[in-house]
């Protein structure tokens, strides 16, 4: 889809992402606080989901019964894809994928806040992420019926994508997965209010 | 319908609202014991927004006028669009949570009133959409063959309010005037081939009539021009890719409008490239032949605005519409449509309003916006109104998808937790609940449907459907819901 990745990169929105998180990942005491506090953020995302909201925890079962697409439980090191989302509130949550997972479906594994309405049938764009620079060239190209959903997500990039439509390869290690933040001060119609 | 999500959810972490959570149930209650005063939340209404609001709440009863929940998703999404309706999956989940009960036929605003909920319930959220439509304002309005896009998309779907509507078929011509993708839908509708139809979950009296229909014609008309147009790429390419039909424009519409391309973004650009492709392009040998075999037509005609209908003398059918033409004043989306004094009549025999769904108010102790036609509110939280909240199309108007409206259905949620936490929701005293709603239901005769009696419906339709090889034949009427939820 050359034609589509032209107008993506003449599109005259250009919204960096920025990065409210220093990318820490080269520091070898990261990755010693990292999973400490997973396995901390894991047990108190459990209780917190079951108390707080309806079926946050039930939505992950949606994951689990769809083993084939989402399970990664990796045993043989050469199927092993690192993905890292992060979630709206910016927060770094690391996760040991396989190769062929489904980005959806592995974000609901986890209990990551990325919806799924039409069950990745190309039918809405609730699973929209923004995918790494570094990645983003080694995704297959979208087709066009994912660039027809994408067109309606709000603060489309450059670097959008639905995460239905992602299935985990070995290229994609490390990849991370933002998932686009808009605070409540964002208006349907673009306006942007003024400060006062 | 449609249109840009204010995606968002939950901006704080897990931290913050671990330590919320325990200052909800101390805070909100004093002394008392934390299951003497768990919070009572209430939602009218079981569409997207209903159910959408409810996945974020602890505990929460729906109230549903019908015997069936999902609404929009059941009643608007398009027979031949069910993957859109897959979302009922996550909906059937929360409703069978222990901590969420659903009450089908309930009427708010008159088996109970909006006060008597108000004293059941700590917070009660108003998510019961748009039911009425927005009037072309022209005379003629009321001839028979003219109808609301809201009706005709109700017909279609089964609404029992509108079986009745028994649209006429028989002409050549249908016009539609508003261009977004509830006009494309009753276009599609009314142009698609019944095989492809027969295999969706369309209503039985509907094929039948769409299959003695003579309509082989429809315009889609629209104020503004080519770049103003309301509905999305995926509709539009739907209609282009339709088989047995050919696209009529008129090229003189697109004047300007190549050029006008490069300032565009993506979204639109895209959309007005593929408008532009299937006005203008000379198409290919293998698609000239494909358009020469076609049946039927379909085109969009920009800068009409309807005047009147018009009957055919000495009768009150309609034989036509007369249109005023338009020109645009400024660009973009901000373009206004200006009489020019001319106008133009086009013969047909159906027209369909596709201009807009509209909120009606459901009880005069809510306050009520009829200008713009929602509940005026802030983030949800109904002005001057404690514990009362809104969300979906009565929050924010009839425009959106079900995107849309999950983000702010999550949006209101948010609010009510909010103000649980702030205290600015009192909670001090304990609140009934269901239990009094209930004793109030019972005493004034009305019987709520559970959701496991709307399952014994869902099932009876899966299975009618199944012998006609459709996923459901819908059942038509409250009566019939109601025995089948009941024996």
């Amino acid at each position: 889809m050359a034609a589509s990745a032209a107008v993506r990169s003449s599109m005259g929105l250009t919204l960096r992402l920025s990065r409210v998180i220093p990318d820490c990942s080269t520091c070898p005491l990261f990755r010693l606080k990292c999973n400490a506090k997973n396995v901390a953020n894991l047990q108190r995302r459990g209780s917190f989901d079951s108390l707080r909201t309806i079926n946050r925890h039930l939505q992950t079962s949606i994951g689990l019964y769809h083993s084939e697409e989402g399970s990664s439980n990796a045993e043989h090191p050469e199927d092993v894809v690192n993905v890292v989302y992060i979630d709206r509130s910016g927060q770094r949550i690391p996760v040991k994928a396989k190769v062929g997972d489904n980005v959806l479906y592995l974000a609901h594994k986890h209990g990551i806040d990325l919806e799924g309405a039409c069950e990745a049938s190309l039918a809405c764009s609730t699973c929209h992420v923004y995918v790494s620079a570094a990645h983003f060239d080694k995704l297959q190209e979208p087709e066009e019926r994912e660039d027809d959903m994408l067109d309606m997500a709000p603060m489309l990039q450059e670097n959008s994508r639905l995460g239905c439509q992602i299935i985990l390869t070995p290229e994609l290690d490390g990849i991370e997965l933002t998932l686009p933040k808009v605070t409540r001060n964002f208006y349907v119609d673009g306006h942007v209010p003024k400060p006062h | 319908v449609l249109i840009y999500t204010p995606a968002l959810l939950f901006c704080c972490n897990s931290n913050e609202l671990d330590v919320n959570l325990s200052r909800v149930f101390a805070g909100g209650c004093g002394k008392a014991s934390l299951s003497s005063c768990s919070p009572k939340v209430c939602i009218v209404g079981s569409g997207p927004a209903g159910f959408y609001t409810a996945q974020h709440l602890i505990k929460v009863d729906i109230y549903e006028r019908l015997p069936v929940p999902f609404g929009l998703v059941r009643f608007g999404v398009a027979p031949d669009h069910p993957e859109v309706k897959n979302v009922i999956n996550t909906f059937t989940q929360t409703a069978k949570h222990s901590r969420c009960s659903f009450y089908g036929n309930v009427n708010v605003g008159k088996n109970v009133s909006i006060t008597e909920l108000q004293q059941a319930y700590h917070a009660v959220v108003l998510s019961y959409g748009a039911e009425g439509n927005r009037s072309m304002g022209v005379p003629g309005e009321d001839l028979a063959g003219v109808y609301s896009a809201k009706d005709f998309v109700g017909w279609y779907n089964g609404l029992p309010s509108c079986r009745e509507l028994s649209p006429d078929l028989s002409c050549e011509t249908a016009v539609i005037l508003g261009q977004g993708n509830v006009a494309l839908d009753v276009a599609r509708i009314l142009l698609s081939p019944i095989d492809i139809l027969k295999k969706t979950d369309i209503t039985q009296p509907t094929l039948e009539a769409l299959a003695e229909s003579q309509v082989r014609r429809v315009l889609i008309v629209g104020r503004r021009g080519p770049i103003q147009i309301a509905c999305t790429i995926k509709e539009l390419r739907e209609m282009v890719n339709l088989p047995d039909t050919r696209p009529d424009m008129v090229a003189a519409d697109f004047d300007g409008v190549k050029e006008a391309l490069k300032d565009l973004p993506r979204p639109r650009k895209r959309l007005t490239e593929l408008m532009l492709k299937t006005a203008l392009e000379v198409p290919g040998e293998k698609e000239q032949e494909r358009r020469s075999k076609a049946s039927r037509t379909w085109g969009f005609r920009f800068f009409r605005s309807p005047v009147e209908v018009l009957a055919e003398p000495g009768h009150s059918r309609i034989a036509g519409i007369r249109l005023a033409i338009n020109k645009l004043e400024g660009s973009g989306d901000g373009a206004q449509a200006v009489l020019t004094g001319e106008v133009e009549d086009v013969p047909c025999g159906l027209v369909v309003s596709s201009i807009g769904y509209k909120s009606l108010p459901i009880d005069p102790s809510v306050p009520f916006d009829s200008r713009k036609a929602i509940v005026p509110n802030t983030m949800g939280r109904v002005k001057q109104a404690a514990g009362l909240y809104c969300s979906g199309w009565l929050k924010t108007g009839p425009t959106g998808v079900i995107a849309t409206t999950m983000n702010n259905s999550f949006d209101t949620a948010r609010s009510i937790l909010e103000d649980m936490d702030s205290g600015t929701l009192d909670m001090s005293a304990a609140k009934p609940g269901s239990q009094s709603i209930s004793a109030l239901l019972e005493k004034r005769g009305v019987k709520p449907v559970t959701f496991s009696d709307w399952e014994k419906i869902d099932n009876v339709e899966m299975k009618r459907g199944e012998s006609r090889g459709k996923p459901r034949e819908k059942l038509l009427t409250v009566e019939e819901m109601l025995h089948v939820a009941w024996t």
